[in-house]
């Protein structure tokens, strides 16, 4: 959470309703907020109102802040509510949207064994690959789909990002386990087909 | 991958990439890993897609309009900076 300067803050004057506080406390936390939303819900303006609705919440709310976690675990949470009930919303059909079944046989999926690890920087990070990579997120299940993007993509903790859950630690491994796995199967579909397309018009 | 040990290790894997797990079963797939090729290309790919993840994310970030309209939605647009 380096980007958040948490310590820096007075939860006294957040809880007496100090603007300027309250001010300082967006500017520190409004960036990783919206690449939490955006990286869930994969569109800038569902990012944008999952990000003001957060900021409105952790307002009202502030008083309720019981300091059990860091602020920035409350924070985080409470974004992260705010985008699983988007999505829950969104797609009813996923029933155990933040409870995938740990038994599912998924990790005995395919697997393409393809190394596109060779491939020059400027492709694997080029516009297209990038839409690819965020549609790949969007892909995993909800709660899958949540410890990534809280573990890889904002460098929380395993142990903070089971607090912002209110899962187990072996439950964030388990599911970052099967996230990335999937995701990496999927970036070798694609870049697999790149290194093909390399190899043929050479 | 269809080797029965490869997909033992595959849970494994994530945990392995972290640098998460205990010596002897680090050591156990490093030897593993040493005499499995398509186990290699795995672990490689894994630490690849991680790290894709990581420096994209470094790259996103809310565009200004977006930070104008959360400080006005706020009632805080006296505070904005810019």
């Amino acid at each position: 959470m380096s980007e958040a300067n948490q310590a820096s803050l007075s939860l006294q004057a957040l809880r007496s309703g100090d603007r300027a506080e309250y001010a300082r406390l967006v500017e520190n936390y409004y960036q990783p907020i919206y690449r939490l939303a955006l990286k869930m819900l994969g569109n800038p303006q569902d990012a944008e109102d999952i990000l003001q609705e957060t900021f409105i919440k952790v307002f009202k709310h502030i008083n309720t802040f019981d300091e059990r976690s860091s602020l920035s675990t409350w924070i985080y949470r409470i974004a992260t509510n705010e985008a699983l009930m988007f999505l829950r919303k969104k797609h009813p059909e996923f029933v155990s949207i933040d409870q995938p079944a740990e038994n599912e046989e998924s990790e005995q999926e395919p697997i393409q064994v393809v190394d596109w690890c060779c491939l020059p920087e400027n492709e694997l990070m080029s516009n297209e690959a990038k839409t690819h990579l965020d549609q790949a997120i969007t892909s995993l299940l909800p709660g899958l789909r949540a410890v990534f993007v809280l573990r890889d993509i904002q460098g929380l903790s395993t142990r903070e990002t089971a607090e912002v859950l209110g899962i187990s630690e072996m439950a964030v491994k388990t599911r970052l386990s099967r996230a990335r796995l999937r995701l990496r199967e999927i970036l070798s579909e694609y870049f697999g087909e790149w290194l093909n397309e390399r190899k043929s018009s050479l | 991958m269809s080797h029965e040990r490869c997909r033992d290790l595959l849970g494994s894997l994530s945990d392995y990439v972290d640098g998460d797990l205990e010596e002897t079963i680090c050591h156990e797939i490093e030897q593993h890993l040493a005499d499995c090729e398509n186990c290699r290309v795995v672990v490689d790919t894994l630490r690849k897609t991680i790290s894709l993840y990581r420096e994209e994310a470094l790259q996103t970030k809310a565009p200004e309009d977006v930070h104008q309209r959360l400080y006005k939605r706020l009632h805080l647009d006296d505070f904005l900076t810019q």
